[in-house]
């Protein structure tokens, strides 16, 4: 693990009672987060990206391997302070924005939620100080805090939700489909934003989406996930550049583009889990090139090398 | 009305009455479908696409209302109708609807089959054997596999995906003319939505349907439509084929909606975005509607409505840009070439295209 990893997660599990029997979510992931970048995992849904982000918060138990922030281990069993610790510096963006901000509550305390549950201002002064900046820092006024969130659109609600998380002044964030239910022109907005503050903070993202098109434009590198294991991890051209594994080839042709030629010559490619015969050399994780992986027997391994 | 159009809406108002106020939801909304194509509607939310399509089936909220128009379907205007009784004989029958979210189109009561072969019986005066056996034939039309086993299960018992098959199987169990797919794979994966998008275009060669496709993805519309309109502000904007609409757009909203492509961004600058909201549809809207968001908007802009201008034979749009004296405005440099740019992004790494000046 090199200096510049803030989040690390080793072998991570995760596993669902089902009736008697346990449903495995996520199975043996791995991957470091350096600070600064943004770190994209993408899937169909039930693929386990959501339980990952989950996971890292502590909102499910892993059942095995280790989340390590910042070098110390943040999963299992940990003393309350470094519970607090991590639940300061790491916060959560969600979906959709219309159910994630309770509509009762004014944005002014929405905003400073977690502020009082960490007790972190010394008086109301400051509080209203820290609501106003973050507010400011997403491009609300601050006049809207006395407001309440059903007076406001699906972008600035989601700017509410950026702002909540901002103001615990975090250094990871976790974005699960922020901009999934936006519209076209309210999408680059936010996208503008959480670039924006990336930028000026020094924020570190994981980020949790299926629109591919999004990603690639957001992302410094991407990992696919399948059926709760990585399938293939690469920097974000390259993994649209040379995309090695099957079902990662399936994803990308699956996203259709803005351009009508192109479409009508497309063929999609379906993916096949049985292609694989792994009879003879059980897939592993195999670097193909620079900071490029995939999971492969060595067969295939030595295919996509070549 | 044209042989060649199935359905023709002229100048379609639609308003609703919302704690005393009035929303006007279509304002003057004109748009021809024609018989055998696939018409994609693009929009963004509260663009009235979604109201749109309701009028064609007589599915509008009881506190809205048709103000003007007409809506054109085989000789009859659907504007006038005003019982349920004669409606019966066009919605699910001879214009068919798919929805957005299948789930709750289903009922989780009855078993699939079922469902669909009620309506089927209903539309076509099928006895319960014949009707039963057509619902299998379709059933394994839309890729149902083990139809007869299919047909008995609930709809918890399906995926997401078969489950929209089967929305689409119950919807074109009847053999509609025309089908209108209301955002049919928002909900959906992209690897599933491919799929619906496949099948629904199968369905519309085989079956002859003309099918009215709504949706706020533009790639989506790519894949699937042979002309698009676009909406704004309960308007159509721009309406032409495809390739007119992508390569030579001429609205400036349509500009706007292409440049915010995440596709043609370039990574670590700023991505195109429109400023500002869409605006209230309870206030008169003076001008064009999107002159308030439009940096380059004309002083006429916030005065008079535009009209729609053509362009070509089958390519009009309404904007002061395209009147013989309007400035000369161009469209912004990042949607000029699209296709070159876009194949550009997909073989070029290190950049996802360029968006702004520089080399073009």
């Amino acid at each position: 693990m090199s200096d510049d990893t803030i989040l690390s997660v080793r072998g991570l599990g995760v596993e669902f009672p089902m009736g008697r029997k346990r449903f495995t979510a996520v199975d043996g992931v791995s991957f470091d987060l350096r600070r600064g970048e943004t770190f994209s995992l993408v899937g169909e849904s039930g693929s386990g990206k959501t339980t990952i982000g989950r996971a890292i918060m502590r909102i499910h138990p892993i059942s095995k391997g280790e989340i390590l922030f910042e070098g110390k281990r943040v999963s299992g069993r940990i003393d309350a302070s470094a519970e607090r610790l991590l639940r300061q510096r790491i916060q959560m963006i969600f979906q959709d924005p219309m159910a994630s901000l309770n509509e009762r509550a004014k944005i002014d305390y929405i905003v400073s939620e977690g502020l009082y549950n960490f007790r972190l201002f010394k008086d109301e002064a400051e509080r209203r100080a820290k609501v106003e900046k973050a507010l400011r820092d997403v491009g609300l006024i601050p006049e809207f805090a006395s407001r309440f969130p059903h007076e406001f659109s699906g972008g600035q609600r989601q700017r509410i939700g950026i702002a909540r998380a901002l103001v615990m002044e975090p250094e990871l964030l976790i974005a699960d489909e922020p901009i999934s239910a936006l519209d076209v022109s309210i999408r680059s907005q936010v996208i503008n934003l959480m670039n924006r503050l990336k930028r000026d903070r020094g924020l570190t993202y994981l980020f949790i989406a299926h629109d591919l098109s999004v990603v690639r434009f957001i992302s410094d590198r991407i990992a696919v996930i399948y059926r709760g294991r990585l399938v293939e991890l690469a920097g974000a051209e390259e993994l649209f550049a040379h995309p090695l594994h099957p079902y990662t080839r399936a994803l990308l042709s699956a996203v259709p583009l803005p351009d009508p030629e192109v479409e009508r010559l497309k063929k999609h490619v379906a993916y096949d889990p049985s292609i694989h015969d792994y009879s003879q050399g059980k897939p592993s994780w195999s670097e193909v090139s620079s900071g490029h992986f995939v999971l492969g027997n060595e067969c295939e391994i030595r295919g996509w090398k070549a | 009305m044209s042989a060649d159009n199935i359905l023709e809406v002229s100048d379609l108002r639609v308003s609703f009455s919302l704690r005393g106020k009035m929303l006007t939801a279509l304002r003057g909304t004109s748009l021809e479908l024609r018989r055998g194509e696939t018409l994609a509607v693009v929009g963004e939310s509260g663009s009235g696409k979604s109201v749109l399509a309701k009028t064609f089936l007589g599915m509008l909220d009881k506190n809205g209302r048709v103000e003007s128009g007409s809506i054109i379907f085989d000789g009859q205007d659907l504007a006038r109708y005003t019982t349920e009784k004669q409606w019966l004989g066009i919605r699910g029958k001879r214009i068919a609807m798919i929805f957005q979210d299948p789930m709750t189109a289903l009922n989780p009561l009855k078993t699939v089959g079922e469902q669909i072969r009620e309506a089927a019986a209903l539309h076509r005066g099928l006895d319960r054997r014949t009707s039963r056996l057509a619902v299998i034939e379709t059933l394994e039309r839309v890729g149902i596999g083990e139809p007869e086993l299919r047909y008995r299960q609930f709809p918890h018992e399906f995926s997401g995906g078969m489950r929209q098959r089967a929305v689409i199987a119950a919807a074109v169990a009847c053999r509609p003319e025309v089908l209108i797919c209301d955002e049919p794979t928002t909900a959906l994966d992209v690897t599933v939505q491919a799929q619906i998008l496949d099948l629904i275009k199968s369905l519309q060669r085989d079956l002859h349907m003309s099918v009215l496709f709504i949706t706020h993805d533009l790639g989506v519309v790519a894949s699937v439509a042979q002309r698009v309109a676009v909406m704004y502000s309960g308007q159509v904007v721009e309406e032409g084929s495809v390739e007119e609409v992508f390569y030579d757009p001429r609205a400036p909203y349509t500009w706007a909606l292409l440049a915010s492509l995440p596709q043609l961004g370039v990574k670590g600058e700023e991505l195109y975005s429109i400023k500002g909201t869409p605006p209230s549809l309870f206030k008169e809207i003076r001008g064009d509607a999107f002159a308030p968001r439009n940096p380059q908007a004309l002083e006429v802009d916030f005065v008079e409505e535009p009209p729609a201008f053509p362009v070509s034979p089958t390519h009009w749009a309404r904007t002061w840009l395209l009147d013989p004296r309007a400035p000369c405005i161009e469209a912004p440099r990042s949607i000029m070439r699209l296709r070159e740019r876009l194949s550009k992004a997909r073989k070029d790494p290190g950049r996802a295209g360029k968006a702004s000046g520089g080399e073009a």
